[in-house]
């Protein structure tokens, strides 16, 4: 065992993969504005989706000051409330959470990762980028615009979305809403086609699928789930936004509104639901399955061990993937559905557990034994893993129709779908952050403010949203901005809401200190080096860090292994780089 | 939601097939060092191009079977009155297959680099792919001179919409195609990047025909008599 045998074992020539024709910029414009780099995309997709997140995090702050004191602000007016709650919405699964993980992490990862100097089409991946800002720009003019944005609903359930009792219903709300969703998922497209293809024709030597670091398949298989899934939010709206603007009648029945008949005629409201949950439903793995990856190489990195059952882990993403597609109409339970269609959705949704469970159960094994470090990457990933099982659970209590009818409507759901996509994959993102940051920046986040950050976040949220649960088992109504003298209500259900808006207030203020520390660092953080987490994939292994133009400087890495080696008896270090040739004799002991 | 159910399940087809090449059961730990013995497991040398224009072909036939989707689930309902077919849609889809038979000949042209069929096919299909829009646009003025208008029936609404949608995917081919043809003029253009440029051209067009004909076929009422046949012989 003691022997090293460290010698090059059939060394591969470099790069015979086509050499990217690199855009080289040549002002500071095309370098740090209308970059094609997607170093540089990325950071601008990432602060564009954390800038707009800013606004929906303001925006649950008014939620929960209404909740919490009901009639104290009178500028909350009931309108404003639904209001908030739609942007909220809209921006934290799409414009926040989508944008970051797949524009963010998508551009900057997976051409370091795969050994890429760029992505495959770099003009379309700027372009990408610039759509996306015009659709946050258009979400964000209905704001200013007549009548405010729109409030029906992250959902945009018709007929009340499209009409005039609906808050941006008969204005200009509802109409920037589809507009910008629109433009959004255009721009998704050109960056999507970008992220898949690089991962397919865009590989160095030797990096073959089964070498990829989970990161990339996370985020791999999300894109292709989106590049599916997205085209029916478009057809769903593009039909909505003829029904609003040109008067027809896809979704919208015959109706007297204000003691009139209007135009429309014999359309179906559950058609806009069938074709807005066919997307719904998989953007909740979008967001999922690149937090998933994510999270198995940071345990993998931070415990200083491989991944456990890495083959498994690739299967189970590949099955979550497909499954997620046939699983929308749970979240239609109550729409007045066939009993043997609920029964089918419900069966389904059940089967997805189980390639989810599969991976819980790998990354708690990929601890077992681990050396584990409890940096603040890692505190994130096990916060992760404790709050994606808690609302993994309750999901399987609303996946079951019996359970999710009395349930639908209660504070129960909200407390559900923000624990399990909600906070777990924020928790990733917060943990990616502190990871990469050193690569990005060349210098560390600040220790102690990441530990404040951390214990706040992670406690807070839960002394948010457990409680939540609770209001909802006894009946706490969602969507309401305000419970009145609510009979069946205990006094303590109100004292509870005042309680979980003071936490809500915290854990935004813990964000606030994040938000300070990002900013801090890039001048006063400690020098980090090249590979401060003693990482093995290949992002890691570049000649400067920051990575320079084309990532790689004149050669492209060829690589020998998988992304985990990690501790292997006789190597040197406790890691070996993706790009080592040496051979040791431990590495084949497993 | 059956149409976009067997759409995507030809899409995991394609892709099973393609990850089973790729050795998903082996076992990266015990493999280091060269991956020659594993031919096609790396990246291969086809065009980026090309596997890119694959999946936006695959994101087009998702919207187009969503809206088919749509389509069929709306006609169920009880106000759906089906609509006249134009006549002029046989003129139209008749050139639109003879806008994709150019491209196909500049193809064949530039693998054998004879570059004025190149330019020639380039043209043609370009004057028949517009020639192809403005038909649809006449055979949207003739519904609404008979007054089919757009809000008056779900079946016309999605006869604008699903026509308008192919027509526009058809408009950013024509840029593409713009662009490829303004090269096959530029001197010193390389051949096999201009070959390239014809080959995408055609697979989009291919595509978009290929579409069309679903459509029509769909828009004239005839998948609808075809589902009511396989359902009753289902039941």
């Amino acid at each position: 065992m003691a022997d090293v045998t460290h010698g090059a074992i059939d060394v591969i020539p470099p790069a015979e993969v086509a050499e990217v024709d690199l855009y080289h910029p040549h002002s500071w414009w095309t370098k740090y504005v209308f970059s094609q780099d997607a170093k540089v995309i990325a950071i601008q997709y990432s602060g564009t989706a954390i800038a707009i997140g800013m606004v929906a995090l303001v925006l649950s702050w008014l939620m929960r000051l209404q909740l919490g004191f009901p009639g104290t602000f009178s500028f909350i007016t009931p309108e404003a409330y639904y209001q908030f709650i739609t942007m909220h919405g809209m921006i934290m699964v799409i414009y926040l959470l989508t944008a970051l993980f797949l524009g963010g992490f998508g551009n900057y990862l997976i051409p370091l990762m795969v050994g890429a100097r760029d992505m495959v089409f770099p003009y379309v991946n700027m372009l990408s980028y610039w759509v996306y800002l015009l659709a946050v720009l258009v979400l964000v003019a209905s704001f200013f615009a007549p009548g405010g944005p729109t409030g029906a609903g992250w959902t945009l359930y018709p007929p009340q979305a499209i009409m005039t009792g609906t808050p941006g219903g008969g204005d200009w709300g509802i109409i920037l809403m589809l507009v910008s969703l629109i433009l959004f998922i255009i721009g998704f497209t050109m960056g999507g086609l970008n992220y898949v293809v690089t991962v397919l024709q865009g590989r160095t030597r030797g990096m073959t699928l089964m070498r990829m670091p989970l990161t990339v398949w996370g985020i791999f298989t999300a894109t292709v789930m989106a590049l599916l899934a997205f085209p029916a939010l478009f057809v769903a709206c593009v039909m909505m936004l003829l029904d609003r603007v040109l008067a027809t009648s896809f979704f919208m029945p015959a109706i007297v509104e204000m003691g009139e008949q209007l135009q429309h005629a014999g359309g179906s409201p559950i058609l806009f639901q069938h074709l807005f949950w066919f997307f719904g439903h998989p953007e909740v793995y979008i967001v999922a399955l690149p937090a998933f990856g994510i999270v198995s190489d940071l345990i993998s990195v931070h415990a200083r061990k491989n991944i456990f059952g890495y083959r498994m882990m690739v299967w189970a993403i590949v099955a979550i993937g497909a499954l997620s597609f046939v699983v929308w109409a749970h979240h239609m339970y109550v729409s007045g559905m066939h009993p043997y269609f609920g029964f089918f959705f419900a069966t389904t949704t059940l089967i997805i557990a189980v390639p989810t469970a599969i991976k819980v159960y790998n990354w708690v094994l990929t601890l077992w034994r681990g050396d584990i470090h409890l940096s603040i990457p890692m505190l994130f990933a096990l916060a992760f893993i404790v709050t994606f099982v808690n609302g993994g659970l309750t999901g399987l209590f609303l996946g079951n129709v019996v359970v999710d009818v009395p349930l639908s409507d209660t504070m129960f759901v909200v407390a559900h779908f923000h624990m399990v996509m909600g906070i777990a994959p924020i928790l990733v993102i917060f943990g990616a952050i502190y990871h990469w940051y050193p690569k990005i920046t060349g210098r560390m986040l600040n220790e102690a403010l990441g530990q404040f950050h951390f214990w706040v976040t992670f406690l807070g949220a839960y002394l948010i949203f457990f409680p939540m649960h609770y209001l909802g088992l006894i009946g706490v109504p969602r969507r309401y901005a305000e419970l009145g003298d609510m009979q069946i209500l205990p006094e303590s259900a109100h004292s509870l809401n005042a309680f979980i808006s003071i936490m809500a207030f915290t854990v935004g203020f813990a964000q606030l200190v994040f938000l300070f520390n990002l900013i801090w660092s890039i001048r006063h953080g400690r020098e980090a080096g090249s590979n401060p987490w003693r990482a093995a994939s290949l992002e890691w292994q570049t000649l400067e860090t920051p990575p320079g133009h084309g990532n790689f400087g004149k050669e492209l890495p060829v690589v020998y292994r998988w992304a985990y080696d990690y501790n292997v008896p006789g190597a040197k270090e406790d890691f070996i780089p993706q790009n080592d040739p040496g051979s040791y004799a431990g590495s084949r002991a497993h | 939601m059956s149409v976009i159910l067997v759409f995507l399940l030809v899409v995991a087809g394609i892709a099973g097939w393609w990850l089973s090449q790729q050795r998903l059961m082996s076992k990266p730990w015990l493999e280091q060092g060269s991956t020659a013995a594993f031919p096609g497991t790396e990246s291969g040398p086809m065009p980026a191009a090309k596997v890119g224009l694959g999946v936006f072909l695959a994101v087009v036939g998702c919207l187009f079977a969503l809206f088919t989707s749509a389509y069929f689930m709306r006609m169920g309902l009880a106000d759906w009155q089906p609509m006249p077919v134009p006549r002029i849609l046989w003129l139209n889809s008749g050139v639109l297959m003879l806008s994709s038979v150019a491209l196909q000949c500049a193809l064949i042209a530039a693998r054998k680099r004879q570059l004025e069929t190149v330019r020639f096919g380039l043209i043609t299909g370009g004057v028949t792919a517009i020639a192809f829009l403005v038909g649809q646009l006449m055979a949207w003025r003739e519904l609404m001179a008979d007054g089919y208008f757009l809000a008056a029936n779900p079946a016309n609404s999605f006869f604008y919409l699903i026509t308008g949608m192919h027509g526009l995917h058809i408009v950013g081919g024509l840029v593409g195609l713009a662009v490829v043809t303004t090269r096959a003029w530029a001197p010193g253009w390389p051949a096999d990047r201009l070959r390239l440029g014809v080959e995408l051209c055609t697979m989009y067009w291919h595509f978009l025909l290929f579409i069309w004909l679903g459509l029509f076929v769909l828009l004239a009422g005839w998948a609808a008599s075809f589902v009511e046949i396989c359902r009753q012989l289902l039941t």
